[in-house]
């Protein structure tokens, strides 16, 4: 996904309205560019997302674990700031089936984070029950508990695949309006 | 192949002599043609003292019960640690009164199978000193594997 650049654009913007060479724009915009604070904030946001260390089932050894490992090294994007408390995380990775007994514990979990926050629903549990949807005891998708920023299919999903899913987080995160999702 | 029919060689037959002594110990009891011990319940607590006490099977490898409609039944898996003898006794109950008394003070590993049982067939184990539901939420309604629970999916 093509995130436009839009501190360029609207720097680019007042200098033609200021009336400056074309020639000065260019060299100014490449050094300098102006934008409104909170979407200087959700640059910020976006490239330093804090996950929670919580693991549900079989999904966190490949979403919080191998994705953060050698291989794959999340760490590149600056994802791997792996939090165990709720109070100091930005994203929740729910990984695995949710049954009935975690629902309440998930929501408490969710409710503890600050805002901005952000839930990526990982793999066919998470999603919708996935196998075990016809089940006494699973809730048929996490998403009817909590909202859900990005869905990431899988059984479980590989770990280049939840990459992915941190990368449309972070196009998302840009481009919102203002900090609130 | 040489080696495992040489020690089943070996073993039936001192399988059956322990059930035979048993049986002969405990004329309450049945012993099916495949070798399953049926015990009444009101004379259970007894046998399985006699036969940790007794007979030497020390450890209780695995409780579960069955749901058959008709009634349930609570079964027991008993093993000589270090030697290849185990017994497998069923203890048959009335499904609408499932209550049998509790294998903890002789076993304490009886402790959290008999939760599950407990939780999942809603079989009442008599003098158990922790019996809460162990896998389920605590305000769980009825017992899920039961064969006529009736519960609704998460399809849409």
């Amino acid at each position: 996904m093509e995130v436009k650049d839009e501190f360029r654009e609207e720097t680019t913007k007042r200098l033609k309205n200021l009336g400056v060479d074309p020639a000065v724009i260019g060299e100014v915009t490449r050094l300098v560019n102006v934008g409104p604070l909170e979407k200087l904030l959700n640059l910020a946001r976006s490239d330093s997302l804090w996950p929670m260390g919580f693991g549900l089932a079989c999904c966190a050894i490949e979403g919080l674990m191998a994705s953060n490992m050698a291989r794959f090294d999340l760490a590149r994007f600056g994802y791997e700031v792996m939090r165990a408390s709720p109070r100091q995380a930005d994203v929740m990775l729910v990984c695995g089936t949710v049954t009935k007994k975690i629902a309440p514990i998930v929501v408490r979990l969710y409710e503890q984070m600050p805002e901005p926050k952000y839930v990526i629903a990982m793999g066919s549990c998470a999603i919708s029950g996935g196998p075990f949807v016809d089940s006494y005891n699973v809730v048929p998708g996490v998403d009817t508990l909590i909202p859900v920023d990005v869905y990431l299919p899988g059984c479980p999903p590989r770990p280049d695949a939840v990459i992915h899913a941190f990368m449309q987080l972070k196009a998302k995160i840009n481009q919102a309006k203002g900090g609130k999702r | 192949m040489d080696d495992i029919s040489n020690v089943s060689k070996i073993t039936e037959p001192v399988q059956k002599r322990i059930l035979a002594k048993i049986a002969a110990a405990h004329p309450e009891i049945n012993v099916s043609e495949a070798g399953h011990l049926h015990v009444p319940v009101d004379s259970l607590t007894a046998v399985m003292r006699d036969l940790k006490e007794n007979f030497g099977f020390d450890y209780l490898s695995n409780v579960t019960a069955v749901d058959y409609l008709e009634y349930m039944n609570v079964v027991y898996d008993l093993c000589r640690v270090g030697t290849p003898y185990m017994l497998h006794i069923i203890v048959r109950i009335d499904r609408e009164n499932p209550v049998v008394p509790s294998m903890v003070p002789l076993w304490g590993g009886a402790l959290w199978q008999e939760r599950e049982i407990y939780d999942l067939l809603g079989v009442i184990f008599t003098k158990h000193p922790d019996l809460r539901r162990i896998l389920l939420d605590d305000t769980w309604e009825d017992h899920p594997l039961r064969r006529d629970y009736q519960w609704m999916s998460g399809r849409d």
